[in-house]
């Protein structure tokens, strides 16, 4: 569903992804670690699109599409799903009104009836008992005044209206508390329903305690460095990224 | 910032076409004689020709202001006709069975039936053509409630006791420039006086559409309510699209006697001219409303139209304990110029004042809030609050606000508070992501930034509004 083949990534002319390959199939779950800078969050940004992040080479397919020929938008309707690191504010706009905009977009360009309001709000209802956030979180506006880890949430909320089929979470974890770190969990658990695929960027092992990945990869410098099973993640968290750098002067 | 956004706030005006009516015009020019012609048209009564002329002979010797932040081409005051009206109207239809097809036609197309079983239950609608009223809906169910609603021009014939108590008395015939100009040669508009003690059972509104060439429209409103009642007013204005560019030069006055409150709802989508600056409304406005005791005058405006906007509609607190409220959104894109904002005048004690200003620049347009807040000698305990935000679109247009404070009393409180933002690309980049076109991003982060102005217009213009921006309804959050 997702093939990424010998990807380069610049910002404001300084390459940041070196030689990127990653192939994803339906209905896996896989985790990228790596260290601060490595070009996590630029592998997401590039994916969904966003103005600035070229691709210099390489290419991309998203379900059989050429995905770096669309645009944000479309990707987007295309189903690709992007929860941020840092989600901004759009003020005045309430959440719900975001939200329902953003869902029966997404369904016209798919050829789906939109929602009526009232279809729409029992929804959007449940969704949010889902995130654990309170139902007034639906008439406040798009993430403004939300604490750090309520954005985290509402992000979650919006992956479970949106129906993607590949979902990238940019360290959706960070700065949770516990109990709202099994929230964002179990949300995504509950979305994992054998075809919907998810990239998730992470930091710690903890998160994936609760999100079994399939794969585990090490971004580092722009490349996936290496790729394994959920114990790799295991290893990172006891030893750190030291043995990159070892390792590349031994196999240089 | 991207081109998409530009394109997206570059929409087309749809009030833009002409109505195929003929019309008697007067040929261009002013003097005393065309003030004669009008009011003659007009059936009035000798007291009222007298008070034109008055007012033209102070507006000659009066200069045109050059202080309000806007750049245009002198205005040639004789090259402008001053009385249009389609020859239809000439007999002065009694039914809308007698009334031009054309000139209905005309305001179905703006979304207007006048037709009562079509339209809006709540709204009762005065249609003003260039320089006459077409039709009044909903009249004699006003008249039950003792409620007067009616083109002012009929006013002075059949109440001219009221008109000539109060016209004038809120803006005075020579207190500026455009004001003595209107004095001298308005044409139509609406009359409205509520009776004491009561609450006008249906929404008043007023359409102003400007159609023939070359033709200025000079509007006058004169709203009184009576002590302790209550009216809420509307008023739309559109014109076709024109390279030249058209004179619209309106008074409204509000009286709102004590314990009374007036809500005056504006709706301008007067033709903004094309990116390039041709054409357009030249909007010079006089609004004032004076406060007795207790009561309350509240203006909203949403501003979308013209090629410059010079209005500023003001309260002038008289009585003790009565409050104003100013909510204004101004939207200028294209080549387009606004300077608006408004007066806050307390002069009793504990009166009140609320400004919530947002206006909203994009294209090469440029956008200025201007305020005053005076808190006279006797003002104790007054207090007013302003808020006014500007909001960005692309990096050649400008905002700029000029407050201004005048306090002669230690006990009375301003606050005033003003931010400056742009669409950003993040929330842009959001909106996007989530699968929305740059254009509907657009249209809901700048309705977002709106939310506290249209929150305070009625339902049916809330709508128009939301149209106008490009909006999609609210969702209802239950
Ligand atoms: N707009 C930009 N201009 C210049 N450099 C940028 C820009 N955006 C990203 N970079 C650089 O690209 C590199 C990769 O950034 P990225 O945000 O992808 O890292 P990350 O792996 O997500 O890091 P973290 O773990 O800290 O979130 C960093 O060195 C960053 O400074
Ligand atoms: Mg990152």
């Amino acid at each position: 569903m997702l093939s990424i083949k010998n990807l380069h990534v610049s910002v404001e002319d300084k390459e940041i992804l070196k030689g990127l390959n990653l192939e994803i199939s339906e209905g896996e779950v896989h985790a990228i670690m790596g260290p601060n800078g490595a070009g996590k969050s630029t592998l997401g940004y590039l994916l969904s699109g966003r103005e600035g992040y070229e691709a210099t080479s390489g290419n991309v397919v998203f379900a059989e599409r050429d995905l770096l020929d669309l645009e944000v938008d479309e990707r987007a309707q295309a189903g690709l799903f992007l929860a941020f690191q840092y989600p901004v504010e759009i003020p005045g706009v309430s959440n719900m009104e975001f939200m329902k905009e953003s869902v029966n977009a997404v369904r016209e360009a798919r050829g789906e009836e939109a929602y009526t309001a009232a279809e729409f709000l029992k929804l959007a209802k449940e969704a949010c008992k889902h995130v654990n956030l309170p139902l007034d979180f639906l008439k406040r506006g798009v993430n403004e005044g939300f604490s750090g880890g309520e954005k985290k949430r509402n992000e979650i909320m919006q992956l479970i209206l949106l129906q993607p089929k590949l979902a990238i979470l940019d360290e959706s974890d960070s700065g949770l508390d516990i109990d709202a770190l099994k929230v964002v969990a179990e949300g995504v658990n509950s979305q994992r329903d054998g075809k919907r695929s998810f990239i998730v960027v992470t930091h710690y092992q903890r998160l994936l305690d609760f999100i079994e990945p399939d794969f585990v990869h090490i971004l580092a410098d722009g490349k996936i460095v290496k790729s394994g099973g959920p114990e790799l993640a295991k290893e990172v968290e006891a030893s750190g990224y030291a043995w990159l750098e070892k390792g590349e002067e031994a196999t240089a | 910032m991207s081109e998409q956004i530009e394109q997206a706030i570059l929409r087309k005006y749809d009030a833009g076409f002409v109505s195929e009516v003929e019309s008697d015009t007067f040929p261009a020019g002013l003097d005393e004689d065309v003030i004669r012609g009008i009011s003659a048209m007009k059936n009035e009564p000798e007291w009222m020709l007298e008070w034109r002329l008055q007012a033209f002979r102070s507006w000659q010797k009066m200069k045109e202001p050059d202080w309000a932040h806007l750049g245009y081409d002198p205005v040639d005051y004789q090259a402008i006709s001053y009385y249009s009206a389609p020859k239809s109207m000439k007999d002065k239809p009694k039914s809308l069975d007698e009334v031009d097809p054309e000139l209905l036609r005309t305001y179905e197309k703006l979304g207007i039936p006048l037709h009562e079983q079509e339209m809006l239950a709540g709204v009762a609608v005065d249609a003003v053509f260039d320089s006459v009223s077409v039709v009044t809906t909903f009249r004699e169910k006003l008249e039950e409630a003792g409620v007067i609603f009616c083109p002012i021009s009929e006013a002075i014939e059949k109440y001219p006791d009221l008109v000539k108590k109060y016209i004038g008395s809120v803006v005075p015939r020579g207190d500026n420039f455009f004001a003595a100009l209107n004095s001298a040669v308005f044409t139509d508009g609406s009359f409205v006086y509520i009776p004491k003690g009561v609450r006008c059972p249906m929404e008043l509104s007023t359409y102003f559409r400007i159609n023939e060439l070359n033709t200025g429209q000079f509007e006058r409103t004169l709203i009184v309510a009576d002590e302790g009642s209550h009216v809420s007013y509307l008023e739309g204005c559109t014109a076709p699209q024109r390279d030249e560019n058209q004179l619209h030069a309106a008074v409204v006055e509000l009286v709102a006697l004590d314990d009374a409150e007036i809500k005056y709802s504006t709706v301008q989508n007067w033709y903004p001219g094309d990116e390039n600056g041709k054409g357009g409304i030249y909007n010079f406005v006089t609004k004032r409303g004076v406060c007795e005791r207790n009561a309350k005058i509240s203006w909203t405006q949403v501003e979308t139209g013209s090629a410059i906007t010079w209005k500023y509609p003001s309260c002038v607190l008289r009585g003790d304990n009565s409050v104003g409220e100013f909510y204004s959104v101004a939207l200028t894109r294209g080549r387009q110029q606004a300077d608006t904002g408004t007066k806050m005048i307390h002069l009793g004690k504990n009166t009140k004042s609320t400004i919530i200003s947002k206006g909203i620049s994009a294209g090469n347009s440029s956008n200025a809030y201007r305020g005053l807040v005076k808190m006279g000698p006797n003002s104790d305990g007054a207090r007013n609050f302003t808020e006014c935000d500007s909001l960005l679109i692309g990096d050649t247009c400008a905002a700029h606000t000029f407050p201004y404070i005048e306090s002669s009393n230690p006990s009375a409180i301003v606050e005033h508070e003003a931010t400056t933002s742009k669409v950003s690309d993040d929330q842009l980049f959001l909106c996007q992501q989530r699968g929305l076109d740059a254009e509907k991003a657009v249209s809901m982060i700048v309705n977002g930034f709106c939310k506290e102005v249209f929150k305070e217009l009625p339902m049916e213009f809330a709508v128009e509004a939301g149209k106008l921006l490009e909006i999609s309804l609210e969702g209802s959050v239950g």
